[in-house]
């Protein structure tokens, strides 16, 4: 390993799409790998999180897995960052906060329209869902969050250069955006 | 007679008996940030973003009077960290999901975070339950995203001549009901040409057929600010007012 920054990301309850608006820097993405170590990411498979500087966070808390990696990214990176709408305040996944659990799961697997032989998944290999679907501030302590649904790459690109260079991020107010 | 003044900021800005400090102010193109305050309605007081301190006393810029020498101070770090709060309050009360919602680019709550630089709410987040009322062909109600401002309840009272809604409850349980005897929208006479079903800053209150008329990315507030929307748009009301008034 270098001695370059590591940075981690994962997506908890989320769509991949952050990661798709990161992947969206183009090019640029040759002078980030020059610059820091990817450690744990969907980008390299590694599924081993390291000690790491940079911990990016999509999506917010929807199962027992997506606790235990979130809490492994706090003990295991410096900086904590929630990326994207789900996991500073839940977005879409979080409208199943409006019902209970096991009436999604009915819908989903039971009753709904078009569903074939109806059975709710009980594989032990399977996440079990958690009763609600929470933002991730509410679990573990989050340094800097970026709003968006996805964060412009621009922003991605502005927030990883101002950490990676020590400085406290400002999102310019043009890369702002809830949507 | 314009022979009055008062400061905000140190900027001396003119007013006439009777206007508050936000009338007087958002005429003078001094924004201050509100969301419950409408120029077309009588004020509210509610929503405490336009909280500015008065000769060093907090007071809502809409309820207060406008007086000669008044010192006010508006746009300062304190003031804007704390009107930043009350927003986060209300994004974790409600269920404000701007990614599935046809208001955005045109909500005054949305762009109020845009305009505070607001980035995440530090509070545990509510997602409370209400009930969804599409009962009403041209109207619909989506109580997730109301943040008890009242406009469409004074808009109705006031402007409509009709009353077509009222807030019922407290705290937690606060909500906006609609006056019909079944309680559903549909029943009431409200019309999607009143100015209550209008003047909502959310999308609690949206006129069907029109969410996607203006493409994302040239709405409002795409890009342009909350303060130069609401400052164009207050001073052309307010003036019209005035001139109505003489």
């Amino acid at each position: 390993m270098s001695d370059r920054p590591c940075v981690a990301t994962t997506s908890l309850a989320g769509c991949f799409g952050c990661h798709m608006s990161f992947l969206d820097i183009d090019e640029r993405i040759v002078e980030l790998a020059e610059a820091i170590h990817l450690d744990r990411t969907p980008l390299t498979d590694i599924k081993q999180l390291h000690h790491c500087r940079i911990g990016l966070i999509e999506g917010g808390v929807g199962s027992e897995e997506n606790l235990q990696v979130l809490q492994e990214f706090r003990a295991r990176c410096e900086i904590v960052v929630a990326v994207g709408a789900c996991a500073i305040n839940g977005g879409i996944p979080a409208l199943r906060n409006h019902f209970e659990l096991r009436d999604c799961l009915r819908e989903v697997y039971l009753e709904g329209m078009g569903v074939d032989d109806p059975q709710i998944p009980d594989d032990p290999e399977l996440p079990r869902p958690l009763p609600r679907l929470r933002p991730i501030h509410e679990l573990v302590k989050v340094d800097y969050s970026l709003p968006g649904c996805p964060p412009p790459a621009e922003a991605i690109w502005k927030l990883l250069q101002d950490l990676l260079a020590g400085r406290e991020p400002v999102i310019p107010s043009e890369l702002l955006r809830y949507d | 007679m314009n022979d009055q003044a008062f400061t905000i900021d140190d900027h001396p800005v003119p007013f006439r008996r009777g206007e508050s400090i936000m009338e007087a102010a958002l005429l003078a193109g001094i924004y201050i940030p509100h969301l419950c305050f409408h120029p077309l309605l009588e004020p509210h007081g509610s929503c405490r973003l336009c909280t500015v301190e008065v000769n060093g006393k907090p007071l809502p810029a809409c309820t207060t009077p406008a007086a000669a020498g008044l010192e006010v101070t508006n746009d300062t770090e304190a003031l804007n960290q704390q009107r930043r709060t009350l927003l986060q309050l209300l994004f974790a009360e409600g269920n404000h999901c701007c990614p599935s919602c046809e208001k955005s680019g045109h909500c005054e709550l949305q762009a109020m975070g845009y305009w505070l630089k607001m980035l995440d709410s530090p509070f545990p987040y509510l997602f409370p339950r209400r009930a969804l009322d599409a009962s009403h062909p041209a109207v619909l109600l989506d109580r997730d995203r109301c943040i008890f401002c009242e406009r469409c309840v004074r808009a109705s009272r006031e402007l409509d001549g009709k009353e077509v809604f009222a807030l019922a409850g407290r705290g937690l349980n606060t909500r906006l009901i609609v006056n019909s005897p079944s309680g559903r929208l549909g029943d009431s006479d409200l019309e999607a040409s009143d100015h209550a079903a209008r003047i909502c800053p959310t999308g609690a209150l949206l006129v069907r057929g029109e969410g996607f008329r203006t493409p994302i990315g040239k709405r409002p507030f795409d890009g342009k600010s909350l303060s130069e929307t609401c400052l164009q748009r207050a001073a052309a009301l307010l003036k019209e007012g005035k001139e109505s008034e003489r």
